[in-house]
């Protein structure tokens, strides 16, 4: 047994009693990196030396209270991190060593005493969903490493799965912490939108960005929200309202909860042992005294197209300043202005970032804008007022993360449409701004997780946390483990 | 109106300032046309009269006092910096082909 | 065929907060290069803009002393597009839902009034600078990175590049009296594009109008579109066709020169700003702004004529300068007489300025003391002659007026007795001018008034000296 099957809380015990140091966990972490990341690829950028250091530092520190005191963690590369290269496995990045300043996110992981043992592997800028758009080497499913991990926060959900570390931070635009914590059978947490700052997260779209934790349990998981969340001075778009002790709504009594399950999530296109894992998952709901009823998301077969005029439109103009000048790689055969922007951005970004740049450029163009921009900004509307009636009845939505377990890789990577549509069940929530957690709720015949995803109110992280806590609590999926490089 | 052309796609990657080959741009016409047939289906709805989302959240009027603040140094700030000189970023002045 | 000009101004004001509009940066002129920058303003990966209260609340402020409506319900937008200059590769700016519109100033053109529409003032973000050098480089300053800005768009409602002109020092001296810039063209404070197009007198429809930049004065600007209305007027009168251009005007040849032509719009893809909440601007905001907007110009002009008593002419200039201006009040209720202290700064303080290119506030003077030094004239004590040695001293080095007076000894003669035996002496050495003036030549006085001046060095008090002097000769 790995020093990582135990919770943040059990280990919290373990170094309080002097069982372990906080070295032995930072040992644990890069033990096991050195071990199996050679197969999983999760990591770009490894801060060892600063983490050790930061390890025996906090083996000799009186005050061992911090709530992440010596937890070893791994930050997503699209997170900027002072002093650490960041390059949003983009090569257009490649030589961003040091981003001057942390994100609010790592400055509060800090603050709270976590140790990042480096950065995470993902699709380029965010954009794609198997981390097979990464510049670098692409991640593998720790599970299968014939299979994706799912993505953008392809590194971040392969570490925890492969035990690299207790916890990662992702990020989520269309459900890029959702999805890969699905593929690689652990938790990963999108907050509302609003939740946690942005400030220090390289945008891909700004309106629908949110940074969320992935970790093994749903303790763990909350544990780090707590730490994260909260309004920030420096993001205007993160709102003032107080962090609940997301840990203290974990009491398992989850007596008289209503759950609504669209129908649209259990719909055709949803492969059948994944809609079988989430019908077991609602009988477990009803044993443990919730009740549930079919409901209806009526513009959610919108929300695909919606989301990627939208998303690719902010990110136009969000990549924008990748030009050469100030930062990152300026192309070498750049002999004129011109070229410095057109050269440094077409050698430094991969082809899927292009054609979403391409696209947004397009749909904001002159003449364009109506009907593919505001259009999709009416239709977001109508996607928001859909979730809005439902909450007006139940407490959350429960349904499936993926319409299919992890695919093989290079399976679909000539068929973005296909792709893109199988983000369906994670993005609605994005374009309505409430909070989703995947968690592990069976596997597939072939032996790959299956993700449930539990959607909350505006700012009722506290209520998903409890749904997803006592059906984890009740069931044995997350005690699972990928068998990668000898015993975990 | 869906089917996007050669030309519109060099129009798009110029105002994006992207350099596209010939073959990109077969390409970027296929894909580009493929994702664009696809969110036709957007105009099966009704949106007369509804508003559109910008902010999820409904916050108005968050803004910061006017008070300076230091923070990096003019030598971090060209830390990164493909081309300086002299206190100054630098880039080629010819603007060459737009 | 007899043409009608139609101009435009679209005219940039930086505000002078503090720190930048989304950054805390220090806001400020002249500093080293890269200096008064942070990853904000260098638009790092992850950075997001933070609106500044103070910048909102001098657009409004700006507005409202224009005449604007103000939006209740107002946001910034993107606008893309590519420039060494512009870090983030958009600006971020207002679209659709400027913070004012609907405004007007009124300008005064050959003793005629007129109005002039102001269609939108809207905030946004400066850009860094960029400077080309000679070895084929271009060379970038990002310390004016996210300087607020309004940008003031005006109808088309000039007719002739000296209503621009007009319009120009009517805009900058409303500016300049709410306080929210400095409103200097050679710092770039206020930078202005002019649009200009031609149309057959009774013509509805507009021409295709051209664009100037790089008007680096508002003597350039007029010269500029004198230039530009005369050109015009020759392409259409030839049969040709205007384009839809941008020049630039050459202050060596004093021409317009084609920078390039537009072909269609630009395309700047403006779309919401994201990462920005809309701001909500209520009664109780918008009156609050209101309160702190002091006197214009306009009023201000009006109240010297109707309750000072001044000219239409010294009220005009006097408030073309709020430094001045204020300058001016200050004086007066230090007990300077209104009409001297007017005088005053219309002759010699203005005259002191001009040659030295200094503004009032930069000068050792101080409103109390002028103020004093108009009381010494007044009451005896100095002779204006003698005043304006005190005033070249106080106006260089400062000081108090009496202080100066003392110490100099520059204290009017009015003794009687004293002047009669300086008189006397004076006569003794002229006999010739003596028999002149008994021979009825008027002149002769005149010297010997002369005389006894360069004897007291100028401190004589005149009325006395003519006295005695008239009493003397009559005893001779």
């Amino acid at each position: 047994m790995s020093l990582f099957d135990h919770t943040i809380k059990e280990l919290e015990a373990k170094l309080h009693n002097k069982e372990i140091t906080v070295q032995d966990l930072v040992d644990e972490s890069y033990r096991r990196i050195k071990e199996v990341d050679g197969q999983v690829n999760a990591f770009l950028t490894l801060d060892e030396e600063n983490a050790r250091a930061k390890a025996k530092e906090l083996d000799e520190a009186a005050d061992a209270t911090a709530s992440l005191f010596g937890v070893p963690g791994g930050i997503k590369d699209n997170i900027v991190t002072k002093g650490v290269r960041t390059t949003c496995a983009s090569q257009f990045l490649d030589n961003f060593n040091d981003p001057l300043y942390d994100a609010t996110v790592v400055q509060k992981l800090k603050n709270e005493q976590a140790i990042s043992v480096g950065k995470l592997n993902m699709d380029e800028f965010a954009m794609g969903s198997t981390n097979e758009n990464s510049s670098y080497t692409p991640t593998r499913n720790p599970w299968n490493t014939d299979y994706v991990p799912g993505g953008s926060s392809g590194g971040s959900a392969a570490a925890v799965a492969a035990g690299e570390v207790l916890f990662s931070l992702g990020s989520d635009t269309g459900g890029s912490i959702r999805q890969p914590a699905s593929f690689c059978g652990v938790v990963g947490m999108k907050p509302t939108y609003g939740r946690v700052s942005r400030f220090g997260l390289v945008a891909f779209a700004s309106s629908l960005d949110q940074i969320g934790p992935i970790t093994r349990t749903v303790e763990d998981n909350a544990r780090v929200l707590e730490v994260i969340a909260g309004h920030d001075e420096m993001d205007t778009t993160s709102a003032n309202i107080d962090v609940p002790k997301y840990t203290e709504a974990l009491t398992k009594d989850i007596s008289g909860l209503k759950i609504a399950v669209p129908k649209e999530y259990l719909a055709e296109g949803v492969a059948p042992e994944v809609r079988e894992s989430i019908l077991e998952a609602l009988k477990v709901y009803e044993s443990l005294g919730a009740t549930w009823e079919e409901v209806s998301l009526p513009h959610s077969k919108y929300a695909v197209s919606a989301y990627y005029l939208l998303s690719s439109s902010e990110a136009s103009a969000n990549l924008a300043r990748f030009d050469g000048v100030r930062y990152g790689v300026r192309s070498e055969n750049a002999d004129n202005l011109i070229d410095v922007f057109k050269k440094s951005r077409s050698e430094g970004f991969g082809p899927e970032v292009k054609k979403r740049i391409m696209l947004g450029t397009f749909a904001l163009s002159s003449g364009y804008y109506d009907a593919y921009y505001k259009k999709a900004q009416k239709v977001r509307t109508l996607i928001k007022q859909d979730f809005d009636k439902i909450f007006e009845d139940f407490d959350v939505i429960v349904g499936p993360t993926s319409p299919t377990p992890a695919y093989k890789v290079g399976e679909l990577i000539d068929d973005p449409l296909t792709m893109y549509a199988n983000d369906i069940l994670t993005i609605p929530v994005n374009l309505a701004g409430v909070p989703g957690i995947s968690l592990p709720c069976g596997f597939s015949e072939n032996g790959l997780p299956i993700g449930l995803q539990i959607i909350g109110k505006y700012f009722d992280e506290s209520t998903v946390y409890r749904a997803a806590h006592a059906f984890e609590q009740a069931t044995e999926h997350h005690k699972k483990r990928p068998q990668l490089g000898g015993a975990n | 109106m869906a089917d996007i052309s050669k030309e519109q796609v060099k129009h798009v990657a110029h105002l994006a300032r992207l350099a596209v080959t010939d073959e990109e741009v077969e390409q970027l016409v296929d894909e580009l046309s493929a994702i664009i047939d696809y969110a036709e289906q957007l105009n099966e709805l009704d949106t007369d009269g509804i508003e559109p989302t910008t902010h999820v959240l409904d916050l108005k009027n968050i803004m910061r006092k006017d008070e300076p603040k230091e923070w990096i140094t003019q030598e971090e700030a060209f830390k990164n910096a493909p081309d300086h000189e002299d206190g100054h970023f630098r880039v080629p002045s010819i603007l060459g082909d737009s | 065929m007899n043409f009608e000009t139609i101009i435009g101004l679209e005219v940039h004001v930086e505000l002078k907060t503090n720190s930048k509009i989304f950054s805390p940066s220090i806001n400020a002129f002249g500093s080293d290069p890269n200096t008064n920058i942070n990853p904000i303003d260098l638009g790092y990966p992850g950075t997001l803009p933070v609106l500044n209260e103070e910048a909102v609340n001098f657009a409004m402020k700006a507005a409202m002393a224009l005449n604007c409506e103000i939006a209740t319900h107002t946001k910034f937008d993107r606008k893309n597009y590519f420039y060494p200059d512009n870090p983030k590769a958009y600006q971020i700016s207002q679209f659709d839902q400027p913070i004012g519109e609907n405004g007007w100033i009124e300008i005064e053109v050959n003793g005629k009034k007129k109005r002039i529409g102001i269609t939108r003032v809207h905030m946004e973000e400066d850009a860094g600078k960029l400077t080309h050098g000679e070895d084929g480089y271009s060379y970038i300053d990002f310390n004016r990175q996210g300087t607020p800005l309004i940008e003031i768009v005006s109808e088309p409602d000039m007719r002739s590049p000296e209503e621009a002109y007009a319009y120009l020092e009517k805009l900058k001296n409303i500016i300049q009296y709410t306080g929210v810039s400095d409103v200097k063209m050679q710092e770039g404070s206020l930078r202005c594009d002019a649009n200009i197009s031609l149309r057959p007198i009774g013509q509805e429809k507009f021409g295709t109008k051209a664009e100037l930049k790089n008007l680096n004065s508002f003597s350039f600007v007029q010269k500029g579109l004198e230039f530009e209305e005369k050109r015009q007027e020759k392409v259409l009168l030839s049969g040709g066709e205007i384009l839809q251009e941008t020049r630039r005007y050459d202050e060596k040849t004093k021409e317009t020169i084609l920078m390039r032509v537009k072909e269609g719009s630009d395309d700047y893809r403006y779309f919401p700003e994201p990462d920005l909440v809309p701001l909500y601007i209520d009664d109780v905001w918008k009156e609050r702004v209101r309160s702190e907007i002091p006197e214009l110009p306009d009023a201000r002009r009006k109240r010297y004529v109707s309750e000072l008593g001044l000219s239409e002419y010294d009220a005009n200039v006097l408030t073309n300068s709020k430094q001045v201006s204020d300058f001016f009040e200050e004086a007066v209720s230090h007990g300077g007489d209104i009409k001297q202290v007017s005088n005053w700064l219309m002759g010699e303080v203005s005259a002191y300025m001009n040659k030295h290119y200094k503004e009032i506030q930069e000068l050792a003077i101080t409103p109390e003391a002028l103020a004093k030094m108009i009381q010494l004239i007044e009451d005896g004590t100095i002779s204006s002659k003698i005043a304006k040695k005190v005033f070249a001293e106080l106006v260089e080095n400062g000081g108090d007026p009496e202080q100066i007076v003392k110490d100099k000894g520059l204290v009017q003669i009015s003794d009687p007795e004293q002047l009669k035996e300086i008189v006397n002496n004076v006569l003794d050495e002229n006999e010739q001018s003596i028999i002149d003036f008994k021979s009825g030549k008027g002149k002769a006085h005149g010297f010997l008034v002369g005389q006894i001046m360069k004897v007291t060095k100028g401190q004589a008090n005149p009325p006395l000296v003519n006295k005695i002097l008239s009493e003397e000769l009559s005893k001779r």
